[in-house]
C-alpha cells in the first residue's frame, strides 16, 4: 500500500523542523517532499549574521545535510521554486515543471525582505539580508567596495552593519526613527548602544529619510540621496527596513492571508485542512512571528496534527529579542517603554556601559530592557511569563537572579561566555562549558530542554539554568529563553499546574485516571512527573477520601525510606523536636546491630539516620522500631520533615519561651501531612537563632512577648532568608498560624515548588491577607488542615511492619 | 512454583505484580525486574540501569517505559533500549503470561551486551 504524501514547500528552519517533529512521532506514516528557493540544504538561518561578520562560516551553519535527507528516504529539490499550488487536484508545480501529488501540503515559505518603493531600488549592489545569497553579495562587495549604507538600525540593519563593518567596510546605518531599535529599547538604552556601535566605527543618520538611490553609469549603485537632499556615497545598499510573510503562492492558491497565511490553534490553514503553515509566513491570532521559538513551539503542534494524534493546541509565545553583534549584550521583552499606570525602576551606569530597565504594573513585571549585562534576561522573562508578584523582593529585583555565587558555581562574577571550555557550569552532574558548547554545535540543540536532555546541564537541582541559558543563547543564537504563555504542567498536557488543580476541584475528579481522561491526557497513563502530582493534587482535595495510589509515588514515597546509590534504603526514625532518651537510643542502637546497619548519621534535622538497610528488612526494621514507640520521620518524603529546636528557657540562659516543648506540640500538630514539596519547620528560643529558624520553610523565633512566626526560608540550593509574616502572642496562636499557612501552601503551590520560590511567585502581601489579616481565612485554612490530619497521621511504618504492602518488600521469586 | 518445562519458570501470578509497577525476581545472575503495564503487558529485564546499575523495578512504569530511581533514565520496557537521547541497553529476558501464570526463562535475549 502507497503512504499519504506529504509535500513541504519551504526547505527552512520551520519546516525542516516540523518535519523532524514529524519523524520522531510516525518515522514511517508519509512519503515527504521537500522544495526549497535556495540552492543548499536548510541552514541556521539566525547565524547568518556572525557568517557575514566572520565569526561562523557558512558550512558551519548547515543544519540538515542532504545525507540526513536521503537516510530518512526524504526527496529534496534545492533551488526549485513552487510557483503554484492546485488545491483541487492537489499537486504543487515547480518553476521548472515539476509537479507533486499532495495528500497533506505543508507552506513554510517564511518571510522576504521589505525594499522602500524608492527609485533605484533595481539597482545592482542593492540588497536585502535574508539569505545564503545576500551574504554573498554582501561578502563580495565587501572585498572590492569601500562604503557601504545600511537602511533600517533594527535588529538585521544593526547586525548587516556589524558585519560589513568587521569585513572593512565604512558603514552607514540610515533610521527613519529618532533612536535604534525603537521597537526593542527605550531611548536611553538606544543612546548607549549607539556610542557603542559608533565607538566600533560606525556612523548613524537617524530621522533620516531615503528619497532615491543614484546609480553610476555601469548600473551598480553609487550613492543615497535624502529628503533633505543630502548625499552619502554608497557602493553597497543593504535594505532592512521589514520583513513581510511570504504569501504570494498561498494567496494564489485562494487562502485566506492577513498579513501572513491564516491559520488555526493546530496551523491549518483556516480556507483548507488538508494545508498546514509554519513559520514566518503565518498569521496565528493575529500575530506573525519572526523569531525562532514560536515557530518551533509551532512545528511540533503542527507535526503532531500531521502525525495524526492531534492533541497539541498552539496557543501563541510571548517573544525576548537579543542582538547577535559580538561584545553587545542587549535584551527587552514585553512593554518596556511603560505608560499610564506602570511604574519603572531604572538602573544606569553610563561609565560601565550598562543599563536596565523594569517596567511594572500592579507590583508585576510587564517589561524589561536590558543593556550591557543581560544574564538576568531569562529570568526577568520567566517572572513575566508567571506573571510572579514582584512586591516582596522589588528591591532587589534589580539587582537579578544572581546565578553565580549559588551554591555549586563558586562565586565568580566573570560573564559566562568569558568562562574557559573547563569550568564546570552544572555541579550537580559535573557537566563543563566546553561540553555543553559542543553539543549544542554538534546536536544542533535550539531550546534549554533539548541542552539538559543531551547533556543533563541543569536537569537536577536547575540552579545553573541561567548559565545553560546564556551558553545557549552565544552557541545557537536567536531567542532561546522565548516560552510558551503559559507552562503545562508536563508534555502529557497542555494545561498548567493552576488549570490542572482547579478542574479537579471543580469538576470532582476523584482518580488520576479519571483526571486524566477528562483532561484528554496525551499519554495513556501519564509520566513520571505528571502522575506523583496528580497523586498530591488529588489527595489535598479529597483528603480521607482519595486512595493514595502507590505506582504514582517516585519509590522513597512508595518503600517509606530514601534510597541510596546501591538500591539500599536508610532509615529516620521521628525525634520529636530533636529530644531523644536512652531507652530510645538503645532500640536504635539494637536495630542497627541486629540488621548490620552499615553506617549512622546524625542528620541535619536533629535525628538518627541508619544507612545500607536491604529492602526486605525494612518491615521488620520497622517493627522494632514500632515497638519502641517510633514513628516514620518522613525523611523520605515531599511531606513535613522535621522541627528543629534549641533548647530554649528550660536550660538556655538566654530563652525567652520553652522552643523545644513549642517544636513538640508543632511536630505532633503537623506530622504525616503530605506537602508539595518538603517542609522543615524550626523553633529558637531566641533572636540568637540557634535553631536556624530564618532559613525554614516555616520558623519561629520567641521573643520576650511571644512568637514571630517567619516563613519562606531555604537553606539548600539557593539561600533565602524567611519573611517575618507575624507575631503572635501564644502557643496556641503559633500552631493555628502554621496550620493555616502550611494548608495555603498545600492547596496553592506547585507540586515540587518549595516555599521560598512559592512565596515569592505569589507574594507574602497574598500569604498574609490569607493567614494573618483575615481570621475567618484563617481558622477554615487552619481547619481544613486538622481535618486532613484526622487521616494523614497513621503511621505508614507500623501498618506495613503488620504486613500491609508486603508485595513492595518481598521479591516475587527466589531462584537462588 | 518454578516447575521447570523448556527452560520456562513459574514465577507467581500477574496479580501478584502491581499495575505499572514490578517485582524482583532473585535469579543467579542477578536480580530480574518484571514489569506489568497499565494495559497489563509483562516485560522481564535486568534490575540494572545501564547508566549507574540503579535497580529499574523500584522506577515509575508509565506507559511502555519505566523511569531509573536513581537519575531518571526511561528505559524502553520492550525493547530494553535507553530513550534517546540517552544511550545504552538492558538484558531482556523472555516471558509470558497463561491463565494468569507468569513464565519466565532465565536466558536473556541477545540482543543487548549488558548481561
Amino acid at each position: 500500500m502507497s503512504k499519504p504524501k506529504l509535500v513541504v514547500v519551504g526547505n527552512g528552519m520551520a519546516g525542516m523542523r516540523t518535519v523532524e517533529e514529524l519523524l520522531k512521532l510516525a518515522p514511517d506514516l508519509y512519503d515527504i517532499t521537500v522544495f526549497g528557493d535556495e540552492p543548499h540544504p536548510n541552514y541556521n538561518r539566525i547565524l547568518l549574521s556572525p557568517v557575514l561578520a566572520g565569526e561562523q562560516t557558512l558550512e558551519g551553519i548547515v543544519l540538515n545535510s542532504r545525507e540526513w535527507y536521503a537516510e530518512r528516504g526524504i526527496t529534496l529539490h534545492t533551488g526549485s521554486p513552487v510557483v503554484r499550488i492546485d488545491r483541487v487536484r492537489r499537486c504543487v508545480e515547480t518553476a521548472d515543471g515539476r509537479l507533486a501529488h499532495y495528500d497533506r501540503l505543508l507552506i513554510a515559505t517564511g518571510s522576504r525582505p521589505f525594499l522602500l518603493p524608492v527609485p533605484g531600488k533595481d539597482l545592482a549592489g542593492v540588497t536585502g539580508f535574508r539569505d545564503i545569497a545576500d551574504v554573498e553579495a554582501m561578502l563580495a562587495a565587501a572585498a572590492r567596495y569601500r562604503h557601504a549604507v545600511v537602511i533600517g538600525g533594527g535588529l538585521l540593519g544593526l547586525e548587516a552593519a556589524n558585519g560589513l563593518q568587521r569585513r572593512g567596510m565604512e558603514v552607514t546605518v540610515v533610521h527613519i526613527a529618532p533612536w535604534l531599535l525603537e521597537r526593542q529599547l527605550d531611548e536611553p538604552a538606544a543612546r548607549l548602544l549607539q556610542q557603542n556601535l559608533e565607538a566600533k566605527g560606525l556612523k548613524f543618520l537617524l530621522e533620516t529619510q531615503t528619497e532615491a538611490l543614484i546609480g553610476s553609469a555601469s548600473g551598480r549603485v553609487r550613492a543615497v540621496r535624502f529628503k533633505d537632499g543630502s548625499e552619502v556615497p554608497a557602493d553597497l545598499v543593504v535594505m532592512a527596513v521589514g520583513i513581510r510573510p511570504n504569501t504570494a503562492l498561498a494567496e494564489a492558491a485562494g487562502l485566506c492571508c492577513n498579513r501572513g497565511i491564516v491559520v488555526d490553534d493546530t496551523l491549518q490553514t483556516v480556507t483548507d485542512p488538508r494545508i498546514y503553515a509554519v513559520g514566518e509566513c503565518v498569521n496565528h491570532r493575529g500575530v506573525a512571528y519572526g523569531l525562532v521559538a514560536p515557530l518551533f513551539e509551532q512545528a511540533k503542534v503542527a507535526a503532531n496534527h500531521l502525525a495524526r494524534f492531534g492533541i497539541g493546541r498552539y496557543r501563541g509565545s510571548m517573544t525576548a529579542t537579543k542582538l547577535k553583534v559580538t561584545g553587545i549584550d542587549l535584551f527587552s521583552a514585553g512593554n518596556f517603554m511603560g505608560g499610564e499606570g506602570y511604574e519603572e525602576i531604572v538602573f544606569r551606569d553610563a561609565g560601565r556601559g550598562s543599563y536596565k530597565k523594569l517596567v511594572l504594573k500592579d507590583e508585576r513585571l510587564a517589561g524589561a530592557v536590558l543593556y550591557g549585562d543581560t544574564l538576568d534576561g531569562a529570568w526577568y522573562f520567566e517572572l513575566m511569563r508567571d506573571g510572579t508578584d514582584v512586591s516582596a523582593f522589588r528591591d532587589r529585583l534589580m539587582f537579578g537572579r544572581q546565578h553565580l555565587g549559588d551554591s555549586g558555581h563558586g562565586d565568580d562574577k566573570t560573564q559566562v561566555l568569558a568562562l574557559p571550555d573547563t569550568a564546570e557550569i552544572c555541579g550537580c552532574n559535573g557537566v563543563c562549558k566546553g561540553s555543553i558548547v559542543a553539543a549544542i554545535r554538534e546536536k544542533k540543540l535550539f531550546t534549554l530542554e533539548e541542552v539538559r536532555a543531551h547533556t543533563k546541564a541543569s536537569s537536577s537541582c536547575g540552579s545553573c539554568t541561567g548559565l545553560v541559558e546564556a551558553l545557549l543563547a552565544a552557541t545557537a543564537g536567536g531567542d532561546y529563553s522565548t516560552a510558551p504563555s503559559k507552562k503545562p504542567l508536563c508534555p502529557c498536557t497542555e494545561l498548567t499546574h493552576d488549570e490542572v488543580r482547579a478542574a479537579i476541584v471543580a469538576q470532582g475528579l476523584k482518580s488520576i485516571s479519571e483526571t486524566q481522561r477528562f483532561l484528554d491526557w496525551k499519554t495513556p497513563d501519564g509520566c513520571p512527573k505528571c502522575r506523583p502530582a496528580l497523586n498530591y493534587y488529588l489527595l489535598c482535595a479529597w483528603p480521607g477520601e482519595y486512595v493514595d495510589d502507590a505506582q504514582s509515588r517516585f519509590i522513597n514515597e512508595r518503600a517509606h525510606g530514601n534510597i541510596q546509590k546501591d538500591g539500599t534504603f536508610s532509615v529516620v526514625p521521628r525525634m520529636w523536636g530533636g529530644l531523644t532518651n536512652p531507652r530510645e537510643l538503645r532500640a536504635i542502637a539494637d536495630v542497627a546491630e541486629k540488621f548490620r546497619v552499615a553506617e549512622i548519621k546524625i542528620t541535619g534535622g536533629q535525628r538518627i539516620d541508619l544507612f545500607g538497610v536491604k529492602k526486605e528488612d525494612l518491615p521488620a526494621v520497622w517493627r522494632e522500631l514500632s515497638a519502641a514507640g517510633f514513628v516514620s520521620g518522613h525523611a523520605y518524603g515531599k511531606a513535613l520533615r522535621t522541627v528543629k529546636t534549641c533548647v530554649g528557657s528550660q536550660w538556655c540562659r538566654f530563652g525567652t519561651q520553652d522552643s523545644t516543648g513549642l517544636g513538640v506540640k508543632l511536630e505532633q500538630a503537623t506530622w504525616g501531612s503530605w506537602m508539595p514539596h518538603k517542609f522543615k519547620m524550626a523553633v529558637s528560643g531566641c533572636p540568637r537563632n540557634c535553631a536556624e529558624a530564618t532559613i525554614k520553610d516555616l520558623g519561629v523565633v520567641c521573643v520576650e512577648s511571644g512568637y514571630e512566626i517567619h516563613v519562606g526560608g531555604n537553606g539548600g540550593i539557593k539561600v533565602r532568608v524567611t519573611d517575618l509574616l507575624c507575631h503572635v502572642k501564644t502557643e496556641a496562636e503559633v500552631i493555628e498560624y502554621a496550620s493555616a499557612f502550611i494548608q495555603l501552601y498545600r492547596e496553592e503551590a506547585h507540586y515540587l515548588e518549595r516555599t521560598a520560590p512559592w512565596v515569592e511567585r505569589v507574594g507574602l502581601a497574598h500569604i498574609k491577607a490569607r493567614v494573618v489579616e483575615d481570621a475567618d481565612s484563617r481558622r477554615t485554612l487552619a481547619e481544613r488542615f486538622r481535618r486532613s490530619q484526622e487521616t494523614a497521621q497513621t503511621d505508614p511504618w507500623q501498618t506495613r511492619a503488620q504486613g500491609a504492602e508486603r508485595h513492595e518488600f518481598a521479591p516475587l521469586a527466589m531462584l537462588v | 512454583m518454578n516447575a521447570l518445562h523448556d527452560g520456562w519458570i513459574d514465577i507467581g501470578r500477574i496479580d501478584d505484580i502491581p499495575r505499572q509497577g514490578a517485582r524482583v525476581i532473585a535469579a543467579p545472575g542477578g536480580n530480574i525486574a518484571v514489569f506489568r503495564t497499565v494495559d497489563d503487558e509483562v516485560f522481564a529485564l535486568a534490575d540494572r540501569c545501564p547508566h549507574r546499575g540503579g535497580p529499574l523495578s523500584q522506577g515509575i512504569v508509565h506507559g511502555r517505559r519505566v523511569a531509573c530511581p536513581l537519575h531518571d533514565w526511561r528505559i524502553q520496557l520492550d525493547t530494553g533500549q535507553a530513550v534517546a537521547p540517552d544511550e545504552g541497553c538492558v538484558a531482556r529476558y523472555p516471558v509470558l503470561v497463561e491463565n494468569g501464570v507468569v513464565r519466565l526463562r532465565l536466558v536473556p535475549h541477545d540482543a543487548c551486551p549488558n548481561p
